[in-house]
């Protein structure tokens, strides 16, 4: 689907790219900046790739964060986005308080087992393309929580991450750098190498078959599994 | 509720004339000696072992004859041998008074009755109990996981949980929870909200489950967890020294960072008997009201927002204030929010230098507080608008407060008198000059008034610090006592203190094990116990009313959910 193949008519891109996974994979460009509109303009490569380039430099100037509080860093993030930091300069400090408004979902805190299936609900919410800044260890790594028996150890066994900004919690200055450096990636074009866990459908078959993963496994209709945490295997 | 319990203990009356020593243990033990097995006092209170199906009788003996009307916290702990719930009990009048009451069960049939009808607070904390330690409670109401999700194998802090095994969400978890549920019953007209826990007015990841009647509210239930992050575990995997102190730092983050810290410096400090320098407490009283002003701030800032539902003016002016606490604070500690001050036995830097530099910028803040303060009465408590969602909205009264163990801001915005810093002294606040606030209107007003006027009075004891460190010898600058490296406190001790944080009673109870790290840490949130009011205050309420009272709970998930 990369640019440089001019194509006659818009066949398969009508999908909501909410199957974050699909969206990842492939080559060459990231799928994530694909737009109906670009696929119109698929057969003048000339005007596309100036096209593209302002529509990259568009979406890293105007950035609508999701109002998404989790914890502790939320309270830094409110500083950014209020008096002295001011996260407008740059373009990005209007928080929106719907998913469906919004680019950029930053990440402020500690993601617990009840939580996750919620988060990645709101990620799949937001329309393409989107992006994910994940503030502070919690939601790098776990953080300080990380051997909690609750704790998703990163963001990233849930939902793809653009940036990690690192801090416990990072202070304004450094959430402003970590978008600004998000955005000069967009207006570039680039994509991170993103990492996906496989936090889609695991088979049991890998499991010790002690009596709860039997219970689990007559309880739970392999279709309907989304998530698993399993403590001992996670980074 | 405990009306129908004073009728079963006609056996009291016998023992009523040795109320008038109720604070003496062995007038308590009269009182309740047919329930007694065995005294196994407490560093804070005497504590009284007693048969698990007496636990109605004796609370509400307790309660009733000898006025421990506060249910502080309720302890649940696993032994080699038994499973212990511990109802920690103490007055609103006099928080000094305290009593233990413990509730031993077998590891086989851990069940115990429970302690509901008396006090409506072991409602939340029972569950509590039941879902990480495994306790379970007769005829509870509602016996169900309260931090944990359903699906949960397991009770984590019991002792022979395995947390490597796999735990599992399904898509059930992540499905439409409005699915199904849009109207209650099939002939009624209510409709079922869903409020979070992804949601702007919710202060974090509070998930409320709300059925409207029209836009009244005819039912909501608090589901909590969304934020559980195991510091109770984390506490008990840290040496006393230091590893455990960057923790109270992310309960209230707020940042109620000092004052937090203060709840398990001062448990720990009685646990290893440690005394605090002078010095070193006046530094601990002046950064702890730093953090006051900073929280109310934040509560005053986000309950406009969500009032006025703008990031403007009110929003704003808060966040700047908070921005010079913030300065002065990193200035004190080093950082902005994570504080990590304090140490036991003092705390861990004097004030920088040069000196007369962070005084002057103490002392500026302090000297534009009250012009700020009158601007933010212009914009909100004299705001007719504001008026008009605030007042006689979300009413918590006087003896619902008491029974829910509502403290803080909250109760005394309900004309409950109660202060730990005034009524259980510590720090070095005896020594200065302060007014406790209360207001009567047990409102949403009130409850903002409460907090504006003590940022008053917290602007007050600063200043009085300043005064006295400015003054203070140099060489007699103690800022840390003499504390062994190892901290090894005898098994079996068991101490359970509280400071006044920024949202109320914030307490500590930790059993030392013998070894340097602790048997059992327990964290009694204020939030938690405020938060389980929520129901009384909004049932009946308009909607919008309770997205109002939510902002005036003012509710930190992180303390909520711990």
């Amino acid at each position: 689907m990369s640019s440089d193949q001019p194509r006659d008519s818009i066949t398969d891109t009508s999908d909501p790219l909410t199957s974050t996974r699909d969206a990842r994979m492939g080559d060459g460009v990231d799928d994530r900046f694909n737009s109906r509109l670009r696929e119109a303009f698929g057969s003048t490569p000339f005007i596309l790739t100036k096209f593209d380039k302002f529509m990259n430099w568009v979406r890293g100037s105007s950035m609508f964060m999701l109002q998404f509080g989790i914890a502790c860093c939320s309270i830094e993030m409110m500083h950014t986005y209020s008096v002295k930091h001011d996260l407008d300069r740059f373009h990005a400090g209007v928080p929106r308080a719907s998913p469906r408004q919004a680019d950029v979902m930053i990440v402020p805190g500690t993601i617990v087992s009840k939580f996750a299936p919620r988060m990645k609900r709101v990620y799949d919410q937001m329309p393409e393309p989107k992006f994910v800044v994940n503030m502070g260890n919690c939601s790098t790594s776990g953080g300080p929580f990380q051997e909690g028996y609750n704790v998703v150890k990163g963001a990233e066994e849930v939902i793809p991450v653009d940036i990690h900004i690192p801090g416990c919690p990072p202070r304004p200055e450094a959430l402003v750098y970590g978008v600004a450096k998000l955005q000069e990636r967009i207006a570039n074009g680039e994509s991170s190498p993103v990492t996906v866990k496989p936090y889609e459908l695991e088979e049991f078959g890998d499991l010790e078959r002690d009596e709860i993963v039997d219970k689990l496994a007559a309880d739970i209709d392999e279709e309907s599994l989304v998530m698993r945490y399993n403590w001992a295997d996670s980074p | 509720m405990s009306t129908q319990q004073e009728d079963d203990t006609p056996d009291v009356d016998d023992a009523a004339p040795a109320t008038p020593a109720s604070g003496s243990p062995a007038a308590l033990e009269a009182l309740i000696e047919d329930h007694v097995l065995e005294r196994e006092d407490h560093l804070n209170a005497p504590g009284f072992v007693i048969r698990a199906d007496a636990v109605q009788d004796v609370l509400s003996t307790l309660k009733t004859e000898a006025g421990f009307d506060h249910l502080s916290c309720v302890t649940a702990e696993e032994h080699e041998d038994r499973f212990e719930s511990i109802y920690h009990l103490r007055k609103y009048d006099d928080p000094t008074q305290e009593v233990s009451i413990i509730v031993p069960t077998s590891r086989d049939n851990p069940v115990s009755e429970t302690a509901e009808p008396v006090f409506r607070t072991a409602d939340w904390h029972e569950r509590e109990a039941y879902d990480l330690v495994g306790v379970e409670y007769d005829d509870h109401p509602n016996l169900e996981r309260i931090l944990l999700p359903d699906t949960w194998q397991g009770h984590p802090l019991g002792l022979d949980y395995n947390q490597n095994k796999p735990q599992i969400v399904t898509f059930d978890e992540h499905k439409n929870p409005l699915e199904g549920h849009e109207q209650a019953a099939d002939d009624s007209d209510t409709m079922f909200l869903n409020i979070g826990p992804h949601h702007p007015a919710t202060h974090g990841v509070l998930h409320v489950e709300t059925v409207l009647d029209g836009e009244q509210v005819a039912d909501v239930n608090p589901d909590i967890g969304y934020l559980h992050r195991c510091e109770e575990q984390m506490a008990q995997k840290g040496t006393y020294r230091h590893q455990i102190m960057p923790y109270p730092d992310r309960w209230d983050y707020g940042p109620g960072g000092i004052l937090n810290e203060w709840a398990y410096a001062r448990t720990a400090e009685d646990l290893a008997d440690i005394d605090v320098p002078e010095y070193a407490q006046i530094l601990r009283t002046m950064g702890g009201e730093l953090c006051r002003i900073a929280c109310h701030m934040l509560a005053l800032g986000t309950f406009c927002l969500d009032i006025y539902g703008d990031f403007t003016a009110i929003f704003m002016y808060a966040m700047r204030d908070r921005e010079v606490v913030q300065n002065i604070l990193e200035d004190l500690t080093g950082q902005r929010m994570m504080l990590n001050y304090l140490r036991l036995g003092g705390v861990v830097w004097d004030i920088p230098e040069p000196r007369a530099e962070f005084f002057e910028s103490v002392r500026d803040f302090l000297d534009e507080l009250p012009e700020r303060l009158d601007e933010y009465s212009d914009l909100i408590t004299s705001n007719e608008i504001f008026q008009a969602r605030t007042v006689n909205t979300g009413v918590l009264d006087y003896e619902t407060a008491k029974d829910y163990g509502v403290t803080g801001p909250v109760a005394r915005g309900s004309g409950v008198d109660y202060d730990v810093r005034r009524d259980d002294p510590y720090g070095y606040y005896p020594e200065l000059d302060w007014d406790v606030v209360t207001e009567d209107g047990g409102d949403n007003y009130s409850r903002l008034l409460v907090r504006m006027e003590e940022v008053e009075q917290s602007a007050r004891i600063i200043e009085q610090c300043v005064d006295l460190l400015e003054g203070w010898p140099e060489d007699e600058r103690d800022i840390q006592a003499n504390v062994p490296r190892t901290l090894k406190p005898e098994a079996g001790t068991e101490t359970y203190r509280t400071v006044e944080g920024a949202k109320g009673e914030l307490g500590v109870y930790i059993r030392a094990d013998g070894t340097e790290k602790p048997g059992r840490f327990k964290i009694r949130s204020p939030c938690f116990s405020n938060l389980s009011a929520l129901k009384e205050m909004s049932t009946g309420e308009y909607i919008p009313d309770l997205v109002a009272t939510l902002g005036s709970l003012d509710v930190i998930l992180g303390e909520v959910d711990r």
